[in-house]
């Protein structure tokens, strides 16, 4: 796992994964590009790139719970993440998530399940920059109701479907 | 008691730098009343940490509700709702 600005090699990354591993029969991996936002109206003026913040510390502690998480329920052999932060220019790698399995089963279902929970639960921001300033993303509730199809989840609270205030999200998140 | 606390994205940027910071709270025993506590230090306090926006609660470090029990020592930090991957 690791939270970088540099960029990945996904070949690299999915021949590290299966290193050493016989017992693998399946590798699922899923990267996430900086896309064009004005393409689909979400802005006024086109995007020149994203800028990424994120929280050092809890970022890490988190998508480590989420790896442990993924082990646990889909039997996962071995995962890799890597998240980019700060300046990035269209059509950037922005995300990695690889993971190795027996069977292609858990595997697609473990690197899905996994991106779900990181679009709504790790402590990442994005800003979008164009020509007219910069601005920061609004979270999606839809990413909640993606996350909510994987039952219930040890630590997940609410994102944006947490509605403006806070109050109540989180209910017994930390057991 | 000593509380730490972070402000990430929007609310760091809607409060100005040089905003975190560590102090003596033994007024608030929550992270809920924390923030309210917090919200009344200033118009532009009481702006970015409303309750009309977005703003999302971790407790060492671990997302967490307003009800969540502060301690000697916490780092709490405030922020919107997450958008990576």
């Amino acid at each position: 796992m690791a939270v970088q600005e540099a960029d990945f090699d996904l070949g690299n990354e999915v021949a590290a994964l299966r290193e050493g591993d016989t017992g693998i029969g399946a590798v699922a991996s899923f990267v996430g590009t900086v896309r064009e936002w004005a393409l689909d109206g979400a802005a006024a003026a086109p995007t020149s790139g994203l800028v990424l913040e994120h929280y050092p510390g809890m970022t890490e502690r988190s998508i480590e719970a989420m790896v442990d998480e993924g082990i646990r329920r889909f039997g996962l052999r071995g995962v890799r993440v890597i998240h980019r932060v700060g300046p990035l220019a269209l059509g950037d790698q922005i995300v990695l998530v690889a993971v190795s399995a027996p069977h292609r089963r858990a595997a697609f279902q473990g690197c899905e399940f996994l991106m779900d929970w990181l679009k709504t639960q790790a402590p990442f921001w994005k800003k979008e920059v164009s020509a007219q300033g910069a601005q920061w993303v609004d979270a999606r509730e839809q990413d909640d109701a993606a996350l909510a199809r994987w039952g219930e989840v040890p630590g997940a609270v609410p994102n944006a479907a947490g509605g403006p205030d806070a109050e109540g999200q989180g209910q017994g998140s930390k057991a | 008691m000593k509380i730490s606390v972070r402000y990430f994205a929007k609310v760091r940027e809607a409060l100005g730098p040089g905003e975190d910071l560590s102090f003596e709270a033994d007024g608030p025993a929550t992270v809920g009343a924390l923030r309210d506590w917090l919200a009344a230090r200033s118009p532009r306090h009481g702006a970015a940490l409303s309750h009309e926006q977005a703003v999302r609660t971790a407790c060492d470090q671990v997302m967490c509700g307003a009800d969540e029990a502060l301690y000697d020592g916490a780092e709490v930090a405030f922020f919107p709702p997450v958008t990576g991957g």
